[in-house]
């Protein structure tokens, strides 16, 4: 009898090993994934660094890169991060209320960045430096363009796990999910502090 | 023991506490370079150069440990090796493409 319970909870701990493994090895290759993203925006910042002085007699960084706004950006992202950071912490303690809260705190900055990025683009085509004023701007409406999609994707994608987690709550599968977004969301802030400091601080020198 | 659930190998997780040295680590490294280019200043072109180099380096570091929780543990082994590989590649395409193109432009400019 003794060794037949021993038995039943030996093979539920092999099945929680393996669940867990699944998850863990889900997050290892999502990890993978954002490697070959990096290599992307790589790619992206090599042509950005090779064309940044093509400006075929249009605008330079100096005439068209305001930093007291570019600094407003980057705070939302930031408080973002640490809020997405809050949000896993919750997660870690099982609550789902206070996982909901943190994860719609940190959707309510990605989508403030998402608008000043989107203004500020409006507001260069506006004035007629569009990509297609010269490489330089060309360069960089792909660079800075390339890692606001990514944010917009990851704001969808939060959207769509709150309403997971408000479904179904924090189980093994949400909290593998929420353990990639984790990822996705501090991977794009470190994207980030490369565009501001390559893209805009080096820009305006 | 409760420490495991899905975070053990594909990445650790964190306290407050961390969350909350990695976020003002990051304030100060930004608001410093920032400051540096905004307000007039006595300090050089390579001098300034330098500087914001140096900090966006260090910042993203700290995001590594305080937000993605990188360490040299035996769990994420893995994962730190696939980023210093992913780090060798894009340091050979930057290095590369600038190299490359900065000769090219050089000798198209000589003839």
């Amino acid at each position: 009898m003794s060794s037949q319970t021993l038995h039943t909870q030996h093979a539920h701990a092999d099945e929680h090993e393996h669940h867990h493994d699944a998850g863990a090895t889900k997050i290892f290759g999502f990890w993978i994934y954002l490697m070959t993203d990096l290599i992307l925006f790589a790619t992206l910042f090599a042509t950005y660094a090779v064309l940044s002085h093509s400006f075929a007699g249009g605008p330079t960084g100096k005439d068209i890169f305001e930093l007291d706004y570019v600094l407003g950006e980057t705070f939302l992202l930031l408080f973002s991060s640490i809020t997405y950071g809050f949000a896993m912490i919750a997660q870690h303690k099982g609550n789902k209320q206070a996982v909901l809260n943190w994860l719609a705190v940190t959707f309510l900055l990605g989508l403030g960045f998402i608008v000043m990025e989107i203004n500020e683009f409006q507001h260069l085509i506006h004035e007629g430096f569009g990509p297609d004023r010269s490489a330089f701007l060309s360069a960089f409406f792909t660079l800075v363009g390339t890692h606001g999609l990514h944010v917009t994707c990851g704001l969808i994608w939060m959207a769509v796990l709150m309403a997971q987690i408000s479904r179904k709550g924090l189980t093994d599968t949400n909290n593998t999910r929420l353990m990639c977004l984790s990822l996705f969301w501090h991977f794009l802030d470190i994207v980030w502090i490369c565009v501001f400091t390559i893209v805009y601080l080096m820009g305006v020198m | 023991m409760s420490h495991g659930h899905v975070e053990r190998a594909g990445a650790g997780h964190g306290s407050f506490k961390t969350y909350l040295i990695g976020f003002v680590l990051s304030v100060i490294l930004t608001v410093i370079p920032f400051g540096l280019l905004m307000f007039p200043n006595e300090l050089t072109h390579s001098t300034i150069l330098a500087t914001i180099l140096v900090f966006a380096v260090v910042q993203i570091l700290v995001h590594l440990v305080y937000f993605l929780h990188m360490n040299t543990s035996s769990e994420q082994r893995w994962n730190v090796t696939a980023f210093i590989f992913t780090v060798l590649i894009l340091a050979i395409v930057v290095v590369g493409s600038l190299w490359v193109m900065f000769h090219l432009n050089h000798n198209m400019m000589r003839h």
